[in-house]
């Protein structure tokens, strides 16, 4: 028996189907794999137990020929999630020994459809941050690494890396700047962020509830879909959840891109922009063009507001989705001599320093008298940036731009560390997307010289991620990219 | 013109300025924002879901039926209704604010301005002038007296929708605050969008009190007086504030905007925190909830589904009963209440029965401790009682006694009067004899009244009566007896 990790999940269900394998040796197999790669950090709890029961009643429905769409298929999940009886932390000290008793809608339809988990997956605390360097369990490790230790990207950085090694069939994310396309690109993998909307957020732990969206995490873009197609859906537990069907999407791959018009930002190409990017871009413009496609030229005016407008919005709602963790109900607490020290004490001791930045910075631009100079000012640009968008989708149908400025860079980068700033521009090419609530997908476009994989976005209309992954599909196959982790 | 209330400090004379803010708990079985039930009373932490407790990625989902019953308080209140309105965030910490803030409504309220007219003790009447109404989450219930060391927390109000009721400051004195909190109490009630006790919290109301010296344009500083729970702790708390406030400004101190708590032992304000202390409350939309938008078909269905509402009623009363102004006033205070009335006054003399209703009725059931729903007497027994005085079947004297005899036996007035016999005596014949025989009885009085004492006539009614056992049909023993002494 060949590596059964290798495979793709749609790989895997036609060697399940065909009784090549059981699910169960292939959860045997992923669990050896996990141990192996314990070194990159990924999973922050293994669950085998419950991944080899799950897969013991997959091979039954296989047996009866009742499996469903993602039958007996071990499946990472991001920490962010709530799974039920199972310790959930968003990686933060403040909740390390909180066991949910629900399950999350979203890991609960991929429950539905037969998968199995094999754990709960490394991130940043709460989701923030671009480098995994923010998780109480310590950063993941990025496995194209090979004498210094490189980020896996974050926050998603342990479904990327878990993904990359081989370690899970596919992984669920959370991207609410571009926590899950830019922990793709730098692991070489897929990663779709779903139109705001289309994925429940109901039991994610919430960091800015108005860019919040789970998506999917995989080898490549066919695994996308067919988890996409499974973890969407409307929910009447989510209010901001979209009641639009889900298409079909495994269908329309291999269909042709012919006469589709994919748009070129002109304000993604700053001064100074890696060459190394741009020539890649070119290329995957040109595969474009050569299986049809239009490429135009568009602009997206206000895309330089994009990211202080992200870094007002997003911690001012996260300052207050995180005021819930203060010691009384669940999760650490830190007892003081009166309710005020209980809640100081807590807090100071539970959340990290990044997360106490962010709410810090949310809670000011929310205070009385700053409020319409930040928070205010900040949804107009939004708005525009929104516009932006709605105007160049008149023009093209999807935009083609980095995923992200470089490939993975060091952990513990000096450069880094010397301002969060220089963090936070990580995110310059993604989280347009998700002030304008967009879908976008993340695909491994080449290696540089650096032996690092780099990342390409395509970014779609508003429920249009159809039309995202027939570009992705053909896109993929001319670049043809070789997973060698 | 109505009266007006001033407090005269020597040659100063100061006017209160005070608007309310009220707390309507929305009638409604399940919370605002979960599923869970509004049960109140039950044991601690009973009807509590993942939602009201701020557990990890749990998300509110607005219950539509406390937008309804929100709109329905607003026409009953001659607001306006806002198609657009947004909820809002209000971030503070308190333990029993499970997710570190409420969600409520703050720049966008669902409900606008409207007014409510209320009655006042000399006849005069005034609008009280409603600035919003708004829709948001109630709190848990912290709970400090179990044990000297610990606090707890009861979740079961947590998330139970509210209406917060905001008046312009429009009292002038204690009496209109009254009026008004006793009037919107029954409007509420009448619409059946809050149950308005305020001994079980279910309304709950603050206080915003300033005084000005009498001519003055200006308003002063004012002061919010927190949590005052009945009608009468309300009106306490304006008078005493106005006097503790002019007191300050006649020793020519200065008052400061401030938070202030009633205490009901003493009837007075206690000092809680400056306007400067006061938590910002950081508010911005709530991303959770879309914002909400109403159509006109739908406003226009709530209106088709509106009640009748006390004015109204108070109005038909008057023109259709012949009462008076104020016993319509009494009798449509609560629905309950109004319908009795309206049962009983079906087919008989509407203004008898009001007089009953509010006269014996409402005595036995004050001296019993009973509400109308536990009254023993029904108002089929009112009416039929009524019809039995206006036939002369029994006089109004019989009457009362077979009143006390239904509020014991349960019987309906009619059955009474035949079982025991109680039929007023209009036989001529029979009163005739009664009066001869009381006269052959009484020579010594015959003559005596014959002489000039004609106040003895009343004697002779009595003991004709008597005989009778209260039988006879007063009128005739009168008019036969008047006869027969010439």
């Amino acid at each position: 028996m060949s590596d059964l990790t290798k495979l793709t999940i749609s790989q895997a269900l036609t060697g399940l189907k065909n009784k090549e394998f059981t699910s169960v040796e292939l959860t045997q197999e992923y669990l050896k794999n996990m141990e192996k790669g314990r070194k990159y950090n990924a999973y922050v709890l293994e669950t085998p137990g419950e991944a080899l029961k799950s897969a013991e009643l997959s091979d039954m429905h296989y047996q009866n020929g009742t499996a469903r769409k993602l039958e007996g298929i071990p499946l990472g999940i991001k920490d962010l999630f709530c799974t039920k009886n199972i310790r959930s932390t968003a990686c933060s000290h403040i909740l390390q020994n909180f066991v949910p008793p629900y399950e999350s809608t979203v890991t609960q339809k991929l429950l539905d459809e037969g998968a199995s988990f094999l754990g709960k997956l490394n991130m940043d605390e709460f989701a923030m941050g671009g480098s995994n360097e923010n998780s109480c369990f310590g950063a993941a490790i990025n496995p194209w690494s090979k004498d210094v230790a490189l980020t896996a990207g974050g926050s998603s950085g342990g479904s990327a890396a878990a993904v990359a090694a081989n370690m899970c069939a596919g992984a669920t994310g959370t991207d609410t700047g571009g926590s899950i396309r830019q922990p793709a690109a730098f692991c070489g993998i897929c990663g779709l962020k779903p139109t705001y909307g289309r994925c429940s957020r109901w039991g994610i732990m919430a960091f800015a509830s108005s860019l919040d969206q789970a998506g999917p995490m995989t080898k490549d873009v066919k695994d996308c879909a067919l988890m996409f197609e499974v973890m969407a859906g409307f929910d009447k537990k989510d209010s901001t959840s979209a009641n639009t069907p889900v298409p079909d999407i495994s269908g329309v791959l291999g269909h042709s891109i012919k006469g589709l018009k994919i748009g070129i930002p002109a304000e993604y190409r700053p001064d100074g922009l890696n060459e190394e990017i741009t020539t890649f871009w070119d290329n995957a413009a040109q595969m474009l063009e050569s299986r049809g496609a239009e490429i135009v030229p568009i602009s997206l005016l206000h895309t330089k507001y994009a990211l202080p407008v992200y870094y007002i919005i997003a911690p001012a709602e996260a300052s207050s989705n995180l005021a819930r963790y203060d010691g009384i109900r669940y999760g650490l607490r830190v007892n003081g001599s009166k309710l005020d020290d209980l809640y100081i004490n807590t807090r100071t001791e539970g959340f990290g320093a990044e997360v106490k930045r962010r709410i810090m910075i949310g809670t000011y631009v929310l205070s009385a008298g700053y409020y319409d100079a930040y928070y205010v000012k900040a949804q107009k640009v939004r708005r525009l940036i929104k516009q932006d968008f709605e105007k160049a989708f008149t023009k093209c149908d999807l935009i083609l731009a980095p995923t992200t400025p470089s490939s993975a860079f060091a952990l513990g980068d000096k450069h880094m560390k010397e301002n969060p700033i220089n963090m936070y521009l990580n995110d310059v090419f993604t989280v347009s997307v998700n002030l304008a609530g967009l879908p976008a997908l993340s695909l491994p476009i080449g290696v540089g010289k650096d032996g690092l994989p780099l990342g390409m976005q395509l970014i779609g209309k508003p429920f249009d991620e159809e039309t995202i992954f027939k570009a992705a599909y053909g896109l993929e196959q001319d670049v043809n990219f070789k997973r060698n982790v | 013109m109505m009266s007006e209330y001033t407090i005269k400090i020597d040659k100063n004379e100061w006017e209160i300025v005070c608007g309310l803010e009220i707390h309507c708990q929305i009638i409604s079985k399940s919370k605002i924002f979960s599923a869970a039930s509004t049960q109140f009373g039950d044991e601690a932490n009973e009807n509590v879901s993942f939602v009201d407790l701020g557990m990890p990625g749990m998300l509110p989902v607005l219950n539509e039926h406390c937008v309804y019953q929100a709109v329905k308080t607003g026409l009953g209140l001659n607001a306006q209704i806002n198609k657009y309105s947004v909820f809002s965030r209000k971030n503070y910490f308190y333990p029993d604010q499970p997710n570190g803030y409420q969600i409520t409504q703050y720049e966008y309220p669902i409900v606008g301005k409207g007014f409510v007219k209320i009655g006042l003790s000399d006849g005069s009447s005034k609008e009280i002038g409603i600035t919003r109404i708004h829709i948001e989450q109630d709190a848990a219930k912290s709970i400090h007296d179990l044990n000297p060391k610990k606090s707890y927390i009861d979740f079961n109000r947590a998330g139970v929708g509210l209406m917060e009721i905001v008046t312009e400051p429009d009292f002038s004195s204690p009496e209109e605050a009254g009026a008004f909190l006793k009037k919107l109490r029954s409007i509420v009630r009448y619409l059946g969008t809050c149950d308005g006790n305020m001994d079980e919290g279910s309304m709950r109301c603050d206080a915003s009190i300033s005084v000005r010296l009498k001519g003055e344009k200006t308003l002063r500083e004012r002061a919010e007086i927190k949590n005052v729970n009945s009608v009468k702790f309300v009106m306490q708390a304006i008078e005493n504030e106005a006097k503790r406030q002019i007191e300050i400004y006649e020793q020519g101190g200065i008052i400061e905007q401030q938070t202030r708590h009633f205490d009901p032992q003493t009837g007075t304000t206690k000092f809680m925190r400056k306007k400067e202390y006061a938590n910002d409350y950081r508010y911005f939309p709530e991303p959770d909830l879309p914002p909400l938008y109403l159509t006109d078909e739908y406003i226009e269905k709530v209106k088709s589904e509106m009640v009748e509402l006390p004015d109204a009623k108070k109005e038909r009363f008057i023109k259709d009963y012949g009462l008076t102004a104020y016993d319509a006033d009494v009798l449509t205070e609560s629905v309950e209440l109004a319908d009795f009335f309206e049962k009983a006054a079906k087919g008989h003399d509407g203004k008898k029965v009001a007089n009953w209703i509010l006269g014996d009725l409402f005595a036995n059931l004050n001296a019993n401790k009973l509400t109308l729903d536990k009254s023993p007497v029904a108002p089929q027994m009112i009416g039929d009682l009524v019809d039995l005085i206006s036939k002369g079947v029994i006089s109004g004297k019989i009457a009362k006694d077979v009143f006390a005899t239904m509020w014991q036996t349960k019987q309906m007035p009619t059955q009474i009067v035949e079982e025991k016999g109680l039929k007023q005596v209009s036989d001529s014949g029979a009163i005739e004899s009664m009066i001869d025989s009381v006269l052959a009885a009484n020579p010594e009085n015959i003559a005596a009244y014959k002489a000039g004492k004609t106040n003895l006539f009343g004697f002779f009614v009595g003991q004709v009566m008597k005989q009778s056992k209260g039988a006879a049909n007063p009128q005739m023993v009168g008019e036969i007896l008047k006869k027969k002494l010439g």
